[in-house]
């Protein structure tokens, strides 16, 4: 970075993890926040618990790109074992902070960027008392060093400061007074600010950080989830602890502690997927967090969902496969399994969340599209949506807002009708009523996952199972018209397109806005929801060139397309990023100029 | 609530219970199993448990599994909502039925496939969380449905139609629910309806998880000399250790008590189970005295039956996690939604 510039940069810091980095680097990206530029934060971090390294990357954007960036400006290097990995990822004319307590490695340089050296663990060392506080405290003290580097607003973080340790005084003090320390040696030995550096804005207003899965859960709770079963696994186990955590706030009475909420942690995601099921089927709106591997063992309960009718919610946090995969790492490659999850024809409406803002109002949809077309719904999140900190318009609710509950007949419904039969598709959309248990005898009706006619007998006839199973296909069709249809940015000159999904949104807008600049004008779709309604059709007939840009390795997207529409698969040019990491614009950009570099060959 | 089943064609001499139903308006449809098979004598007790019990029909939830036990909810309760679900969830499904709507009784049927083998985790789990509903394993000691293979209720020895020994230990669904504080468990024989009809209606009245290992023998696949799931082996080893009778709330007990012997156990509702001793050594209070008698018992060949242990003390998971008394499903939306206002609040820690 040669120019000075102002509110585009990007810091990536290297600890250890288990060492209390995290409130230290959210502080100072919410810092950048406070002071109205534009932020995001991103944690890559190991499956562990304690010794390993982790990083945080701060990418601040006046201009609102809030992808992974790609290019590292500055590099804070407080993990002495990844130091040499650090210094290489350091963009050419950018910076280097290492602890400079002890003396680098004479081997490790670069002559094209600046290394800087703070004795952090010195400072400490002379100014706190006790082993763990220092530790804590370095943390705190590069803090306050790359405020006075990027001429961040130090009443800023003293504000967080104190509102952080408003209860906790003598934490307070130490706290000041290690940004005090790292600020005052930077000022006094370094040169700053930096070329690149922030300055007060105002892109923040009516905006919060957040991330996927806190809303998520928050969303839950406002779409009037009433049961929620699950089973611990990474990325999603955040979306339960989000969801108790408001339930706690907002739905416990305030003399006798009794909850308008039931959570189980299950015994395995089997079983977290059986009490959803049980609890929809009982009538309340329950759901289950999960990521891929719970979705493979939640999958015969899934088809049970679909073939039985009964409305269920699923947040699928994902994260890399196959198998086990990495854990803490991110990737988009479950949209396959959960289109089809379990066996026989069975099909599942998926929606896909761009952002922690979307997670919020794709809960309640979804219960509202669950109920209203009595199926699964699996909301397909991922690892870099669900735990990373993302900047989100303010959340708002509606306050007509009634939950949909479909064709739900309850005790004063029944008395007004002759009879019921569960499966009978009475008003031709291939949407039957259903009844909850303890209503009325009316209502009741036997609910099994095997041969049922459309009075929900069982049968092995052939012609009955025919009328059932077709009248599923048809309600798929339904759907189309209750689904979130594609966001589309649309310019008659472009016959060039994109097709994304989900995580993949800010790289994608930020590579069409690159890519524009270089003169190639390119239009944009990203899918909301399975099923594809007839706008996706249009878009691509629209198009000779689309581009499908997903994060998995096997095109996961573009092969569900080329199977639910009718569309020559040469068509659809894949651009795939799958090593873990979240997509950036530069790589959206890179496999666009391949591609057409090809062309000019061929 | 106060909806009634509509009787269906009434034979004007069936007596009525307490809400004016018979008998009749608590049976289900046709069964389809083996004639002769165990499992349909448990659906008549049940049946007849539900009616003496007063208990409106819709009020009930029944669950099951997979397999010829699973398959009885529809030969049962044509006015309850029944769910048969995939084999061996049927735990899940009830604890997800029942934190939902936590006053309807619920009845899960399952059989010794379903539970102790593909369904062990949620079964043990169901007791851990001490659900509140009652539990049945018709137990035949095989796969009826897949016709025949030995089931983990399978007694070391026994035959199996073909000739084959089976040469793993059995899992005793008793036991087990002991050893994980189950706080109501019984063991029946479909053989023995008299025995039976108490232990359900005592089973359906418990507060928390009631388990009744019923023996059921499949007359089509494990009825022959040298199983131990038999008819005939399950009259000629049967010990009765603890006799149970039933007394709803309003009856006055009027049965003596042999000190020491006989003990009244009241139940949540104000019923009564009066217990009494067959087997002087058992104590069906005390989970160690349980336990060892049933091992014993165990070893010396005897299928032993009877109210085998009961907590009635015990907090079912809606008293454990102090869930309102209202049930979920019953909630308006004004109750559960926070409102704007509450939510522009909880956001300024968000920036
Ligand atoms: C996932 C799955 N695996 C296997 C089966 C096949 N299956 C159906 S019933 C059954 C065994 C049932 O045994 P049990 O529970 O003892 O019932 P019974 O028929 O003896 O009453 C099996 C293995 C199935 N339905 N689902
Ligand atoms: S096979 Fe056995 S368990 Fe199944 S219905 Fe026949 S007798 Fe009953
Ligand atoms: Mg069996």
């Amino acid at each position: 970075m040669n120019e000075p510039s102002v509110n585009e940069f990007t810091i990536k810091i290297a600890n250890v993890n288990g060492t209390g980095s995290a409130s230290a680097n959210g502080m100072l990206m919410k810092s950048l926040f406070r002071m109205g530029i534009p932020v995001v934060g991103k944690n890559y971090f190991p499956s562990n618990i304690q010794g390993l390294p982790t990083w945080y990357e701060i990418r601040a954007s006046e201009k609102g790109y809030l992808a992974r960036s790609g290019r590292i400006d500055l590099m804070v290097a407080m993990n002495a074992e990844t130091y040499n990995i650090d210094l290489t990822e350091v963009a050419p004319g950018g910076y280097l902070l290492y602890d400079s307590t002890w003396p680098r490695h004479s081997m490790l340089t670069r002559d094209d960027i600046t290394i800087i050296g703070v004795p952090l663990a010195k400072i400490c060392n002379e100014n706190f008392p006790n082993a763990r506080i220092r530790v804590l405290m370095k943390n705190v003290a590069y803090v306050g060093v790359i405020a006075a580097l990027l001429d961040v607003d130090l009443e800023v973080i003293k504000q967080l400061l104190s509102e952080a340790f408003a209860k906790k005084a003598d934490l307070l003090e130490a706290n000041q007074l290690a940004i005090n320390m790292g600020y005052g040696y930077a000022k006094a030995h370094l040169d700053t600010p930096l070329p690149f550096s922030a300055r007060i804005s105002d892109k923040t207003a009516e905006h919060i950080i957040i991330d996927g899965n806190t809303s998520s859960g928050l969303g839950c709770v406002y779409a009037g989830a009433t049961v929620g079963a699950w089973y611990p696994i990474t990325p999603s186990t955040s979306v339960m602890d989000g969801f108790k955590h408001f339930c706690e706030l907002t739905r416990k009475d305030p003399e006798t502690g009794e909850k308008n909420f039931c959570i189980i942690q299950a015994e395995d995601e089997l079983a977290a997927m059986g009490m959803v099921l049980g609890a929809a089927w009982a009538g309340a709106r329950a759901f289950t967090p999960t990521s891929g591997p719970g979705i493979s063992l939640m999958s015969e309960f899934l088809g049970y969902g679909y073939f039985t009718e009964i409305p269920a919610v699923v947040f699928n946090v994902q994260r890399c496969g196959p198998s086990t995969g990495m854990p803490t790492r991110t990737q988009q490659s479950d949209i396959t399994s959960c289109a089809f999850a379990s066996h026989g024809d069975t099909r599942h409406v998926l929606l896909f969340p761009a952002n922690p803002e979307e997670c919020f109002y794709a809960a309640r949809d979804a219960f509202d599209l669950a109920d209203r077309l009595q199926t699964p719904v699996i909301v397909l999140s991922d690892l870099d949506i669900g735990m990373n900190d993302w900047m989100c318009a303010d959340l708002h609710w509606d306050k007509n807002y009634q939950p949909d509950r479909g064709k739900l007949l309850r005790a004063e419904d029944l008395e007004k009708i002759e009879e019921f039969h569960r499966y009978l598709d009475i008003d031709g959309d291939a949407i039957t009523s259903r009844t909850v248990p303890g209503d009325h005898p009316k209502g009741a009706y036997f609910t099994r996952g095997s041969g049922h006619n459309m009075y929900g007998a069982y049968t092995e006839d052939a012609g009955e199972y025919l009328q059932v199973v077709d009248r599923l296909r048809r309600k798929w069709d339904t759907a189309k018209s209750y689904v979130p249809g594609p966001a589309i940015n649309y310019s008659e000159k472009n016959n060039t397109g994109i097709i994304s999904i989900g995580s993949c949104n800010h790289a994608v807008r930020e590579a069409i806005d690159t890519l524009g600049e270089e003169g190639l004008g390119v239009n944009y779709m990203r899918i909301k929801a399975l099923p594809f309604n007839g706008q996706v059709q249009e878009f691509i007939e629209a198009h000779d060139k689309i581009y499908v840009v997903e994060q998995n390795r096997d095109a996961q997207l573009k092969s569900l397309l080329c199977l639910e529409l009718k569309v020559p698969d040469e068509q659809l040019t894949e651009v795939l990023h799958y090593n873990g990491l979240p997509v950036t614009a530069g790589f959206v950009v890179d496999a666009i100029h391949q591609d057409l570099a090809k062309g000019v060959a061929a | 609530m106060s909806f009634m089943s509509k009787p269906t064609v009434r034979h004007p001499k069936l007596p009525v219970n307490d809400i004016g139903l018979t008998v009749r308006d608590y049976e289900g449809g046709m069964s389809t199993l083996c004639a002769g098979c165990g499992h349909d004598s448990v659906t008549g007790a049940l049946v007849q448990a539900a009616f003496e019990l007063s208990i409106p029909t819709h009020r009930f939830a029944k669950l099951s599994g997979i397999g010829c036990s699973s398959k009885t909810p529809a030969y049962f309760l044509r006015d309850s909502h029944g769910f048969n679900s995939t084999h061996g969830r049927m735990p899940s499904v009830a604890t997800g039925a029942n934190s939902a709507n936590r006053d309807l009784y619920y009845i899960g049927v399952s059989g010794d496939g379903d539970s102790l083998s593909i369904g062990m985790g949620q079964f043990v789990h169901a007791i851990r969380r001490n659900i509140n509903m009652l539990y049945l394993i018709e137990n035949n000691g095989v796969y009826g449905l897949t016709k025949g293979q030995f089931s983990a209720a399978a007694d070391k020895g026994s035959k199996a139609k073909k000739g084959e020994t089976n040469l793993q230990p059995p899992i005793d669904p008793c036991q087990t629910a002991i050893t994980l504080g189950a706080t109501f468990v019984a063991r029946g024989f479909s053989g023995d309806k008299d025995q039976l009809v108490p232990l359900l209606k005592a089973g359906m009245k418990h507060r928390g998880f009631g388990l009744i290992d019923i023996i059921s023998p499949c007359v089509t696949f494990n009825d022959h000399e040298g199983s131990t799931k038999s008819y005939a082996y399950t009259r000629e080893h049967f010990n009765l250790a603890i006799a149970a009778n039933f007394v709803p709330p309003v009856e006055e007990i009027t049965a003596k008590y042999e000190e020491g012997t006989s003990m009244p156990v009241k139940l949540h509702d104000g019923s009564t189970i009066v217990l009494r001793k067959i087997d002087q050594d058992f104590d069906p209070m005390d989970r160690i005295s349980a336990l060892r008698n049933l091992q014993e018992n165990a070893e010396a060949g005897e299928v032993t039956t009877g109210l085998l242990y009961i907590d009635e003390s015990q907090p079912e998971m809606h008293e454990v996690d102090n869930t309102t008394k209202t049930p979920l499903v019953d909630l308006d939306y004004s109750q559960v939604c926070p409102g704007n206002d509450t939510l522009q609040k909880i956001q300024s820690r968000y920036r």
